[in-house]
């Protein structure tokens, strides 16, 4: 069996009455890395946010089932359980919480009371990890992502993704507020990850993350919902011309979910 | 409308209380003098809590003699968990109701003049000095009703003296336990650094008493003299049955600092005072404080500072938890005096709360009567952030366990500067309790 399968079907979803998706469908399957790329404003970081249940949004119509099961109507926690796990474009600070405390607490979550993983397991595998994408220790004593920089918190996003191991990961654009250094070192972070098992939804702006991680599909979002879907082809395609040759073929005018008047 | 309370306790006895103890002939008589006083002045007005109907009265002045204790393990373990399990400590005193149960202080420091004894056996041994400093520089005995009437009737506490150019690395430590449940505390801690001095001083308040009523009247005066620093920590942990009136001062002198990190875990109704004069140039405090309220309790607490001397700098952190249906009022003051130059005033009150029903406000008060200073404040009562709820639980953490670390994070920047740590954890499991 080849992992998880997380399907998106028909998702509509409002922020205080505005309509933002409108009737999103997209299937990943274990070992498969989607992007879904888009202009600004076309709905994907809500697409992320409302699969993994950020509380502004309401989902009015549709489903997201992973392996059959209802996500919609679990319990944020509940759904990270389940497998899931978003790394976010804005992940809240913390004070008081210190980074490493907090990955134990999210390890520990996911195992069975009385088995918790052993704090000298813990450290080894974080230590680990932080080596791996190149992070200062230090980092696991400061409170969570209190004063850091645009890069540490996409660091510790893909930190956490690396130590939870999800069976479905969606990042958030991931890549955004990126020198090349850093792009490369959370790229190389979330390759190594990649095998039969791991699903994988990359929300990006920009081709240049595609460099690195070679996407198996790419969906283009417009109008809050997935308009174009291709192989990696079409983010190369996406990258040379931009969106306005999609925008014709399909008679798009104004790409946005909602104007403002 | 308000109650006359009438004293329970009048001179015949209080002099015979005096003299059992063996006491100084000048405590006698301040304790007459005060118990006059106490009839004709009025209660303490705190700010928006209203104790007229809180039990002052109901008490147990003189409990039973605390047993000794001859060691660790005839402690109850929730006075266990105040000590550092892996070491000795050697500077110990456990109070027992109003007696002595425990007192250890190395040896070295006794030789080099260090005092840390009872203040019944300090009155008797080191009358001068104790005379020098008792309700003098800092709380005084006419302040209103309840000081007055804790230096009529004061029957417990601690003294520590560090002589001139004395450092003492290991912390004192006092646990003052309320074993009787009617037993009243009227505890008098008197802690004076001499001058180049410093000293790390730690004091657990603890009782268990739900049902049955009384009264801790505490008044706690911290001298540190030129060039003196020292670091106070405090958790009080009094039961239910228990209604509090802790006041705790501080006194700078000449480039001197006192740090103040309490926790303030109180289960009955509390009025908590914390004050620190910066009397002497270029002297500095930071008071930091946590509280928790939860049940049906009301609290007041005050932290505040007073700059006196010129570059003196004063912060003050105040953060509360709050559940159920507990009221509390966090008054955090800074007060500058004309002359008070070049002095800092900063202040910082944070609320939490965790349930509809609970009420707590954030004053934060700057009293400026000089030009040429700085001060700032920031103040904010609110509930847990759902975007961190969302954040924390998106990796799998319960509700339950998400809104716990946002609450021990919250708490962290006072827990933290706990000096010993044994009592950092306890304060953490304390909190534990009050919380869930």
């Amino acid at each position: 069996m080849a992992g998880s399968t997380l399907e998106i079907k028909n998702l509509h979803v409002e922020i205080e009455g505005n309509k933002i998706l409108n009737g999103v469908n997209l299937t990943i399957n274990g070992g498969e890395f989607h992007a879904v790329m888009g202009p600004n404003g076309t709905g994907k970081s809500t697409l992320a946010s409302a699969i993994m249940g950020h509380p502004s949004f309401e989902i009015t119509e549709g489903s997201v089932l992973l392996d059959g099961e209802e996500v919609l109507e679990m319990e944020v926690d509940e759904r990270a359980k389940a497998g899931l796990f978003l790394g976010m474009q804005y992940p809240s600070e913390i004070s008081g919480v210190t980074t490493s405390d907090f990955l134990r607490s999210s390890i520990n979550a996911r195992r069975e009371e009385g088995d918790e993983i052993p704090l000298m397991k813990f450290i080894k595998e974080m230590d680990k990890a932080l080596d791996f994408l190149e992070i200062d220790k230090n980092m696991a004593q400061r409170y969570l992502n209190e004063g850091f920089s645009g890069g540490e918190k996409k660091r510790n996003e893909i930190l956490q993704l690396m130590l939870l191991k999800p069976e479905i990961a969606i990042l958030d654009e991931i890549d955004s507020g990126l020198d090349i250094d850093a792009l490369k070192v959370v790229s190389k972070g979330i390759n190594k990850l990649r095998d039969e098992q791991f699903g994988c939804l990359i929300i990006t702006h920009y081709q240049r993350l595609l460099n690195y991680i070679t996407p198996d599909k790419v969906h283009v979002m417009m109008q809050g919902r997935v308009v174009k879907s291709g192989g990696p082809e079409l983010a190369k395609r996406l990258e040379a011309e931009g969106y306005d040759w999609i925008k014709q073929e399909l008679g798009i005018e104004d790409e946005n979910v909602e104007q403002e008047v | 409308m308000t109650v006359e309370t009438k004293l329970p306790y009048d001179k015949d006895y209080i002099t015979q209380f005096s003299q059992d103890k063996n006491e100084p002939d000048w405590m006698r008589e301040l304790r007459l003098q005060a118990l006059d006083q106490a009839e004709s002045l009025e209660m303490p007005k705190p700010d928006k809590t209203n104790i007229s109907k809180w039990n002052f009265s109901n008490f147990k002045h003189d409990a039973a003699k605390g047993e000794k204790i001859a060691s660790r393990d005839q402690l109850p373990e929730e006075i266990l968990d105040f000590l550092d399990e892996k070491k000795d400590q050697e500077n110990l005193l456990i109070q027992r109701n109003h007696s002595v149960a425990y007192e250890a202080l190395a040896k070295e420091l006794k030789d080099k003049g260090v005092i840390f004894t009872d203040i019944h056996t300090a009155l008797r041994e080191h009358s001068d000095l104790v005379k020098r400093y008792y309700m003098k520089d800092a709380v005084s005995v006419d302040e209103h009703r309840l000081t007055a009437l804790h230096a009529a009737l004061m029957n417990g506490g601690v003294f520590v003296y560090v002589p001139k150019n004395v450092q003492i690395e290991e912390p004192l430590q006092v646990i003052f336990w309320q074993e009787d449940p009617e037993a009243s505390m009227f505890n008098h801690v008197l802690v004076v650094a001499d001058d180049n001095s410093s000293l790390t001083y730690v004091e657990n308040y603890f009782s268990q008493n739900r049902e049955q009523e009384t009264v801790a009247n505490i008044v706690t005066e911290v001298i540190a003299n030129n060039n003196a620093q020292i670091s106070f920590g405090g958790v009080d942990n009094f039961a239910e049955g228990t209604t509090t009136y802790i006041n705790r001062r501080g006194v700078t002198y000449r480039d001197a600092r006192i740090e103040w990190a309490l926790g303030q875990m109180n289960d009955g109704n509390t009025v908590s005072e914390n004050v620190t004069h910066l009397v002497g140039e270029n002297s500095w405090s930071n008071a930091k404080t946590v509280s928790v309220g939860r049940g049906s309790q009301s609290q007041n607490f005050t932290s505040k500072i007073v700059h006196f001397g010129k570059f003196t700098e004063g912060h003050i952190l105040q953060h509360g938890v709050m559940k159920g249906k507990a009221r509390a009022i966090f008054n955090g003051i800074g007060k500058i005096e004309h002359g008070a130059s070049k002095s800092n005033a900063v202040q910082e009150s944070r609320v939490l709360m965790l349930s509809e029903k609970a009420r707590g406000d954030a004053n934060p008060i700057l009293l400026i009567d000089e030009d040429d200073v700085e001060a700032g404040h920031a103040a904010s009562v609110g509930r847990v952030d759902p975007l961190q709820m969302y954040y924390l639980m998106s990796r799998g953490i319960s509700r339950h366990e998400a809104e716990r670390l946002v609450i021990h994070g919250f708490l962290a920047p006072v827990v933290n500067q706990l000096p010993i740590e044994s009592v950092k954890n306890q304060l953490r499991q304390v909190i534990e309790r009050k919380v869930y």
